[in-house]
């Protein structure tokens, strides 16, 4: 049994320690939102926040989060700066299929929480990791400077 | 009739997006097209229908399987509360189409859009109309018909708050979701006249009254936010692979790695041992053509994916490679090249090449090479079924909802009819997800399973490793110049796997469908054309992938067209609109295209007037012969797919590395009038960054007849350091009273050959072979 935090809900979770923390949020909590691309860290899709810091779920072992504070997507927008970033996204309409967008706005938030006005090259560092197939970068950008100019318009 | 009437008034209230709306089926009045559900548009646009001789030929969407649908109570539900659900009967896959459908349905019924909700149709084009979602056909095929239904509804609600009132109907007018006696200023809102609006009869299509375009508040305006935009950023958008269902098992297959391979023996003892697995399940694989059939293979079904894919890795299988087992990407280039070098079957003829090039000042030529790609859509195919007492149910992410539905009932065999398929939002399709080979699949396991409901998950490297391939190809050009340069004689082998070899056992020459993606019918004014097609034989299934035969052939030829204004030292936008020649209207019987994207040849000439003009207006908007620093450059590209016009403007940079960045690009397209331009901008940048991948990245490679790559690390996409630092969307104004263009894929051609005429211009350097990756280092 690994006890983790998701969402600031606690969970025991009864999975060999090696299933990787995805497939747990994804098929045993029951937390679709964050998303199967690749299973080798390589586009981003299933990043998470564990205890703050941006990670690639799908190769992180639930041991390794035993005992600490997962956010998936369903949970970022109790943080103000998630809030702001799912809100530039839906005012800028930069979801296509919108798959990969769960993955983009946990590395985006991740981004904006430590760099509250990143320039393009801290954007293409903090996001080139997150495949988007439908191709909304430039969006993408466009909504995390949006969220950042807001986010320091509040402050 | 009552049925369905008491359909309209109460079905809002107990639909949701991932529960079929339930309305009852009307009789139609109108002859819905007689063709067997066939589904893809492949089959539907490429084989001749059972039409006798005697029969027009059916185009747009009368020419698709099952046609178009316009009948409000199929469409439209209105609940007591006010509530308006409209259905979308198209799979949502990046191209806002939940979105355009029901506003244009809004639009005509006056509805306010606050107080619509949006249903997705299951698979039925019986009752839908077609819902192949590809071709970039949604909102050209059903603009129309879905203005009629919405119309239809606004007429009825009309007539029954007339009715109650007694008043002539000519007095009374829907605005926004109430009806008004203009004389009296009397209001009835929807809600309370859903149940008398039921009543009324169907008015009559030709009677029906629309709006004057001048008076739309949602079309055209591009101010609507996406309908399920907050669900995608909340995570709560529900997509193939996120189907959850009461005792559901997960499985993932190992199929044959080499196409048209066969199992041979397979040892389960150590899958067995691996936590969670269940059992091993053999899915017996087809003969052939692959159609949309299962490749076969073994599934491992366990109680969540891990331990599937665990499973799986623990598998020992024994497999005969069969036919393509020595195909090699590398041996089948030259193979091409050395049919493109031969004359091959001549598929259209104007004038006498071979005369005109004799005489010709110059003569040039060129051979272009566009490797095999995979949609790698960010979602793999999932499908989950379940079966019960005789009934399937399938949930997927699904671009022909109707071929998966029928495929799963014949491989069961049930009627279709004990088939329900539900359509999920699609993480990305672009072409692959019109293929529900992976829906059979789930079907198959769960058979197995005593019906138990089964998600069938493709990881990465199934995707790539067992996908339906955008083809290969090697496109031959020769010219003859006159002394000024300029073209008179033009010859063009295509030498390329034809998607009907998939669906036909041995097709070995592109089809008129792939001709017609602008080899064929390139409307230029040289007065010595040849175009041949010598044959070309698949090793593996080739399907369709966004703008499918128009990436290779416009790659060559809007090449090409730059290598000769370079040869005549020219300008090469001016160059281009010069072989492009004066504006005019093109038959395109006159060049030899019998597809014509489908579209009747009257309604959609090729007007080349309209690609000049997004030729000069994308120069223009680019700042066209600018001056730019040392190693950057601009090129252009222009293309008519889809009976939409593109023309892009591409700046590169190119460092002394070689490395190479895109700062800018500007796209004019002319895709007529729009309903959703917000949309449509969306959709030329996405095809613009496709269009840089398939250009500097992309490339699928066979050795032993096994694809190479594997995952994103082999089989690169565009990330947003490789992107288009700026992407700007120039939409020529259209004309809602003529024939809408294509969206979602004629942004895609122009994009390749641009970004490499605009390397030629900053390095001096042609690209021949796609993708670029490292040809630009020293």
């Amino acid at each position: 049994m690994t006890p983790v935090t998701i969402n600031g809900k606690r969970y025991s979770v009864d999975l060999p320690e090696d299933t990787p923390l995805l497939w747990t949020l994804r098929d045993y909590v029951g937390l679709t939102g964050t998303k199967f691309g690749c299973g080798m860290a390589l586009c981003g899709a299933c990043t998470v926040h564990v205890d703050g810091q941006p990670v690639r779920s799908c190769i992180t072992p639930i041991a390794a989060v035993a005992d600490k504070k997962v956010v998936t997507i369903e949970g970022i927008g109790g943080d103000k700066v998630g809030q702001a970033v799912q809100g530039a996204w839906v005012d800028l309409g930069v979801p296509q299929c919108g798959y990969c967008q769960a993955g983009q706005i946990m590395s985006a938030t991740a981004l904006l929480k430590r760099t509250a006005k990143p320039t393009d090259a801290e954007i293409d560092e903090a996001m080139t990791g997150n495949i988007c197939r439908c191709g909304t970068y430039v969006s993408i950008r466009a909504a995390i400077k949006q969220a950042a100019a807001r986010q320091g318009a509040a402050l | 009739m009552s049925a369905r009437r008491e359909a309209m008034v109460g079905a809002a209230g107990q639909v949701s997006l991932d529960r079929e709306v339930v309305l009852a089926n009307v009789s139609r009045r109108r002859f819905l097209q007689g063709m067997s559900a066939l589904g893809g548009f492949v089959l539907a646009a490429g084989f001749a229908s059972p039409l006798r001789a005697a029969d027009p030929p059916k185009y747009g969407a009368d020419g698709m399987p099952n046609g178009w649908v316009d009948d409000p109570l199929v469409f439209v539900a209105i609940a007591e509360d006010g509530t308006v659900s409209i259905v979308c009967h198209r799979s949502e896959m990046g191209q806002g189409v939940r979105t355009g459908m029901p506003m244009i349905v809004a639009e005509e019924l006056e509805a306010d859009w606050k107080r619509v909700r949006v249903v997705q149709a299951p698979g039925d084009e019986k009752r839908f109309g077609n819902q192949d979602t590809d071709g970039s056909r949604s909102t050209r095929h059903f603009l129309d018909p879905m203005r009629r239904c919405g119309a239809a509804a606004r007429t009825m609600l009309e007539t029954a708050a007339a009715a109650r009132w007694g008043v002539p109907v000519s007095e009374v007018e829907a605005r926004n979701h109430e009806v008004v006696h203009r004389p009296t200023g009397r209001r009835a809102g929807y809600g309370s006249l859903a149940k008398a609006a039921a009543s009324q009869p169907v008015p009559g299509r030709d009677t029906v009254r629309l709006k004057d375009p001048s008076r739309f508040r949602y079309i055209g305006k591009g101010q609507l936010k996406l309908v399920d935009g907050r669900d995608i950023v909340t995570g709560k958008a529900q997509y193939g692979i996120d189907t959850r269902l009461e005792g559901m098992l997960y499985a993932v297959v190992a199929r044959p790695p080499v196409y048209r391979g066969k199992m041979v023996s397979y040892d389960a003892a150590e899958t067995l041992r691996v936590p969670g697995v269940v059992r091993v399940v053999v899915i017996e694989g087809s003969a052939p053509p692959a159609e949309f059939n299962p490749l076969g293979g073994v599934a491992v079904v366990a109680s969540n994916t891990w331990a599937a894919i665990q499973g799986r890795n623990a598998l020992k299988i024994t497999w005969d490679d069969g036919p393509n087992a020595s195909y090699d990407s590398a041996a089948f280039k030259a193979t091409m090249e050395e049919a493109a070098r031969k004359p091959g079957k001549v598929v259209r003829n104007e004038g006498d090449f071979d005369a005109a090039a004799k005489g010709a000042a110059r003569r040039l030529e060129a051979e272009y090479y566009v490797p095999h790609l995979a949609h790698a859509t960010m979602e793999p195919p999932a499908a989950t079924v379940r079966i019960a007492q005789g009934k399937c149910e399938v949930w997927g992410c699904f671009q022909s909802p109707q071929a998966a539905r029928d495929r799963v009932a014949k491989r069961l065999g049930l009627s279709a009819d004990n088939v329900t398929v539900h359509v999920t939002l699609l993480g990305g399709g672009f072409g692959r997800k019109s293929k529900p080979d992976f829906a059979v699949e789930a079907a198959v396991i769960s058979k197995a399973m005593d019906g138990k409901p089964v998600k069938v998950t493709w990881t990465r490297d199934d995707d790539l490793h067992n996908s339906y391939y955008h083809t290969v190809s090697v496109e031959h050009l020769e010219a003859g110049v006159d002394a000024q340069g300029k073209p008179v004689a033009w010859l063009h082998r295509s030498v390329a796997p034809t998607i009907f070899s998939t669906f036909v056992e041995g097709a070995k020459e592109e089809a008129a469908l792939e001709l017609g993606m602008g080899v064929i019918n390139v409307p230029f004014a040289i007065p010595n054309i040849r175009i041949e097609n010598p044959e070309a034989t698949a090793h593996t299934r080739i399907g369709w992938f966004r703008s499918v035969s128009n990436i290779p052939h416009a790659f060559a030829v809007q090449s090409f067209v730059g290598e000769l204004a370079a040869a005549a030292s020219r300008d090469p936008k001016d160059f281009l609109l010069e072989v492009i020649g004066p504006a005019r209207v093109v038959s395109p019987s006159e060049l030899s295209d019998t597809w014509n994207h489908g579209e009747s040849p009257v309604r959609y000439p090729v007007d080349t007037g309209r690609l000049r003009r997004v030729v000069e207006t994308a120069a223009r908007e680019a700042g066209w012969g600018r001056t730019l620093p040392k190693g950057r450059g601009l090129g252009i590209a222009a293309h008519y797919s889809f009976v939409s016009y593109v023309a892009a403007v591409v700046e590169v940079a190119v460092d002394d590395q070689g490395a190479l960045t895109i700062p800018r690009v500007d796209v004019a397209v002319d895709c007529g009038a729009c309903v959703n331009p917000e949309r449509v901008r969306a959709q030329i940048q996405g095809a613009c960054v496709m269009g840089v991948g398939i250009a500097t990245v992309g490339e699928i490679t066979y050795k032993a007849g096994r694809v190479e790559q594997n995952n994103f690390d082999s089989y690169e996409v565009t990330r947003m350091a490789g992107a288009p630092r700026e992407i700007r969307v120039h939409i020529i104004p259209g004309d809602f009273g003529k024939p809408l263009g294509g969206v979602g894929e004629p942004g895609v051609p122009p994009i390749p050959p641009a970004i490499c005429n605009a390397i030629f211009a900053a390095t001096g350097k042609r690209i021949r072979r796609l993708p670029i990756r490292d040809q630009l280092k020293a």
